[in-house]
């Protein structure tokens, strides 16, 4: 660990961070917490009106439902695609000319604009002209993503395994390499079976790389846009409405500024805590 | 415990070697007798983590085979061997406690909890671990961490033999002597064959009974510390072992007297000829130079303190001869004349000793 | 079990390209075709769609859009950050740990709820409309990224190093940049690769702060598919291509992604 020197001065350094991530976020932060304590009939006429948008969305059922929705689909992300990325890397050539070749083809999803992968999957999974469509209506289902809420959420949950478990795959292909071969070598030694192995050597190892793997793939999925709306619009009906996606609606759709704002802070403030409460969990039993 | 035999073993790395230098060892036959505690010394690279390697099963010989108490073990894996290995740095367990560490191998056997209670206990007694039983295996300082891999091994009753790869890497120097006299003590107390693998000549010939000498893929030499010291079979081994290594010099045979530089430099040991060898040399050690009223013309060059001693850097020509001279005692002050003691003054033919 | 095991990522990766190979396939075939037929691959084989983006300006002006901010942010970013993260991996000062913190929270931030006040604050400053926005903008995320980490990279750069070409004599910028730098160049790699990453595939923002001028091809894509009534092989085709600058991206930096992802911060 380096050891630091006090000096006063470095701020200067850091000027030019904080002057630009500052104007993005602080200003617009403040006009977002002053629309939300306020109420505006339009003509730039405002009036104070405390904790009232607070509790409107706090008590809004709309709001409940797609914090529900979103729970939801965050919680079956983590599920599939963090065991599933580290099954991968497991699996995964660790040297040859292979492992670039991988590495590359792994990586093509993630460097994919949003709304491209959301078309994507749109023409892929639709039931007539797509190719998923038509395999899984061939298998006897009656599968229609644009009409049946399942299918719709099947389909989102699909694209999104799709689109960032490669992610998790890298991180954790990259946690593995740094293994030592001496601890496999004593491992092999020891007389230890493969999950053994895993379980005692592998995975504490991978411990870092897990962490922040999940963290970011809760952040992210959390806070999820464009996909789910290029692909589904939102529905069918209100089915896979997430948090931004009903955000944006209230926000730049139907133009109340205070709810939005009010609901805004509050998403923002999950968002916060949750991550806080995850970072705090998984460094807790590192230390332990 | 076992014998350990290796036979027309060579190992390249290469999967097409073509040239000699393609194998990182070269064709060898060794004997490890049975319950030694060997020490396998040369410089980096020299093929000694190879060697250890291929005996602990970690590694297939490209050639020869491998044979413990004449049973062919070549296509045997490690863990089916009984050997054990400690490595450069600490292998540990960091989730589990020491005494989980402790048990792990046997609990891989399949041993009933009864009975690897008493041995992991035991072990933990030899190697001071026993207060630390319940602690977690992360928390424990480099050498402790070494301790619990050297357990690891020591815990199986049935170990053939145990395989150190430059075990005190990582231990801070003043525990280093403890450590290593803990392996001595252990070695004399349970017997097992001890191999050891370094590149630090003080541990070598501090531990071993019988150090093994590589250069270059090869085993250059194989003797106690003493036979190393007093009768390098191959110039590396003079010039690696002893601080300051041993000096070589240049040699011509005037009939059957050496000479260096055409002074005749008498020794004791029968010299046949040229014996078509392309190098002569003498190999003396600095320890077995001395002043003297006539022999060889030097010039002073300079004088180090070494403690006990001082070491004399000395100039004859463009060739340097290193001289060791008792602490405190009055040296000559420009120029002087040296001779080799004649018990000691060895000829070396293409770097192998004459004899 | 050994010889099989190469069947997962195979699986993985097969499973990864059949979205794509699915748009490729229709980028190539007339819109007749995808809705009258259901084939494997295109009966009629067609350019028509590429050649429409190649020479429609309102297509691949979108393109030019696109990488233009991208560019510009990922200079920006790297660039300011670079400085920062030296000061936060050398230095000691006040409030140093809390604003370390506030920066990485930048990153927690949903962007739905920025995208109303983007539209307000960036027209407020005129510069609605413009590449320079999505640049900027893009900062909110980015420098944070980049400022964490270039922070790793640098902390594994011992402080004698810093040290010895003071006692040597350089002046402060001269080190930074002719010693410094050199030395975590796979930093600066990684980090502008996931700055670039970031900025290319996010899309509400980017739309919300543009309309005809700085355009990205991401707008232009979803224009088609709500107004002209999903002429989907053009779709298909302006698709497979933002996929090129992705890839390009990717195979030029393969190496240090491996060197980089074990390096680093990771």
């Amino acid at each position: 660990m380096i050891n630091k020197t006090a000096y006063p001065k470095a701020w200067l350094f850091v000027l030019p961070v904080v002057v630009l991530v500052a104007f993005n976020a602080v200003m617009p932060l403040m006009t977002v917490v002053n629309y939300s304590v306020q109420e505006t009939f339009g003509n730039n006429v405002f009036f104070w009106e405390g904790v009232k948008w607070y509790e409107e969305v706090l008590h809004s059922e709309r709001f409940h439902a797609s914090l529900l929705r979103q729970l939801a689909f965050t919680g079956i992300i983590l599920a599939i695609e963090i065991p599933l990325g580290v099954a991968i890397a497991l699996t995964m050539p660790t040297r040859g000319v292979w492992v670039s070749v991988c590495l590359v083809l792994m990586a093509l999803p993630l460097l994919i604009p949003w709304n491209v992968v959301g078309a994507m999957w749109n023409i892929f999974a639709l039931p007539d002209i797509g190719l998923l469509g038509q395999i899984i209506n061939g298998m006897g289902f009656d599968y229609n993503f644009t009409q049946q809420p399942i299918a719709a959420w099947f389909t989102t949950i699909l694209m999104d395994v799709w689109h960032w478990t490669s992610l998790v795959v890298l991180l954790a292909y990259a946690g593995l390499r740094s293994i030592p071969d001496a601890y496999y070598q004593a491992a092999k030694i020891d007389g230890a079976s493969g999950w053994a192995v895993f379980r005692y050597i592998q995975l504490p190892k991978m411990k870092r790389v897990l962490t922040i793997a999940v963290l970011l793939r809760f952040m992210d999925s959390f806070m999820i846009y464009t996909e789910p709306f290029v692909l589904t619009g939102g529905g069918p009906g209100n089915a896979t409405t997430f948090l931004s996606i009903d955000l944006v609606k209230v926000a730049l759709g139907q133009f109340d500024l205070g709810p939005a704002a009010a609901m805004s802070l509050i998403y923002f403030l999950i968002v916060l805590l949750l991550s806080w409460v995850f970072y705090t969990l998984m460094m807790r039993t590192e230390e332990q | 415990m076992a014998r350990i035999s290796l036979q027309n073993l060579r190992h390249s790395y290469l999967a097409a070697p073509k040239t000699e230098a393609d194998w990182a060892l070269k064709r060898m036959d060794m004997d490890w007798s049975d319950g030694g505690a060997y020490a396998l010394l040369g410089p980096s690279g020299c093929g000694k983590t190879t060697l250890l390697s291929i005996i602990s099963g970690l590694l297939m010989p490209s050639e020869g085979r491998v044979l413990f108490d004449g049973k062919d073990v070549t296509d045997v894996p490690p863990d089916r061997r009984n050997i054990a290995q400690v490595f450069q740095f600490p292998v540990v367990y960091d989730t589990m406690t020491v005494y989980d560490n402790l048990a792990f191998p046997l609990r891989n056997r399949g041993m009933a909890e009864t009975d690897l209670d008493t041995k992991v206990r035991e072990i933990a007694a030899m190697l001071d671990l026993d207060d630390m039983l319940k602690k977690r295996a992360a928390g424990l300082t480099a050498d402790g961490k070494q301790k619990i891999s050297l357990g690891r091994g020591l815990v199986r009753s049935d170990v053939n033999a145990i395989l150190f790869d430059e075990p005190l890497t990582v231990i801070d120097p003043h525990l280093k002597w403890v450590l290593r006299s803990k392996l001595k003590e252990l070695h004399q107390r349970i017997g097992t064959t001890m191999i050891y693998v370094t590149h630090d000549q003080t541990e070598a010939l501090t531990f071993a009974d019988q150090v093994v000498v590589m250069h270059e893929g090869t085993v250059v030499q194989i003797g106690t510390p003493v036979d190393l010291f007093e009768r390098p079979k191959h110039t590396f081994v003079g010039h690696f072992i002893g601080s300051p290594g041993m000096n070589v010099l240049p040699c011509t045979l005037d009939g059957a007297t050496p000479c260096f530089d055409g002074i005749p430099v008498p020794t004791k040991f029968p010299v046949h000829g040229n014996g078509g060898a392309e190098r002569l040399e003498i190999g003396i050690r600095p320890e077995f130079v001395s002043f003297a009223e006539n022999g060889i013309p030097v010039q002073i060059v300079r004088s180090s303190d070494a403690g006990h001693y001082q070491i004399v850097d000395l100039r004859h020509g463009e060739h340097v001869i290193k001289l060791l001279a008792p602490e405190g005692a009055a040296l000559p002050t420009d120029t002087a004349h040296v001779r080799f003691d004649p018990a000691y003054t060895r000829i070396y033919a293409d770097g192998w000793m004459m004899e | 079990m050994r010889k099989v095991i190469w069947l997962a990522p195979t699986i993985y990766i097969l499973f990864l390209m059949l979205p794509i190979y699915w748009l490729l396939n229709m980028s190539f075939k007339t819109t007749n075709e995808i809705l009258s037929a259901f084939t494997l691959w295109p009966q009629d084989f067609t350019l028509d769609n590429y050649a429409k983006i190649f020479t429609d300006p309102t297509w691949y002006t979108g393109y030019f859009n696109s990488l233009t901010y991208v560019i510009m942010n990922t200079s920006i970013s790297v660039t300011v950050a670079l400085p920062a993260a030296y000061a936060f991996s050398r230095y000691r000062f006040l409030g140093d740990k809390h604003m370390f913190f506030w920066l990485l929270t930048n990153r927690m931030a949903p962007p739905a709820v920025f995208a109303l006040p983007f539209f307000q604050l960036y027209s407020a400053v005129n510069l609605f409309d413009t590449h320079i926005a999505v640049a900027l903008a893009h900062c909110l995320f980015n420098i944070p990224l980049a400022v964490w980490i270039l922070e790793g990279f640098m902390s594994g750069v011992p402080k004698e190093l810093d040290e010895t070409a003071y006692v040597d004599g350089y002046p402060f910028w001269r080190f930074f940049l002719r010693i410094f730098l050199p030395t975590i160049a796979a930093g600066i790699g990684v980090a502008a690769f996931f700055c670039f990453m970031f900025s290319w595939v996010e899309l509400l923002l980017a739309k919300t702060l543009t309309s005809v001028a700085a355009k990205p091809i991401a707008a232009t894509m979803t224009r088609t598919a709500s107004t002209a009534g999903y002429e989907l092989g053009l779709l298909a085709a302006a698709g497979s291509l933002t996929i090129v600058p992705g890839a390009f991206v990717i195979y030029f930096v393969r190496n240090y992604i491996a060197k980089g992802f074990a390096l680093g911060r990771v």
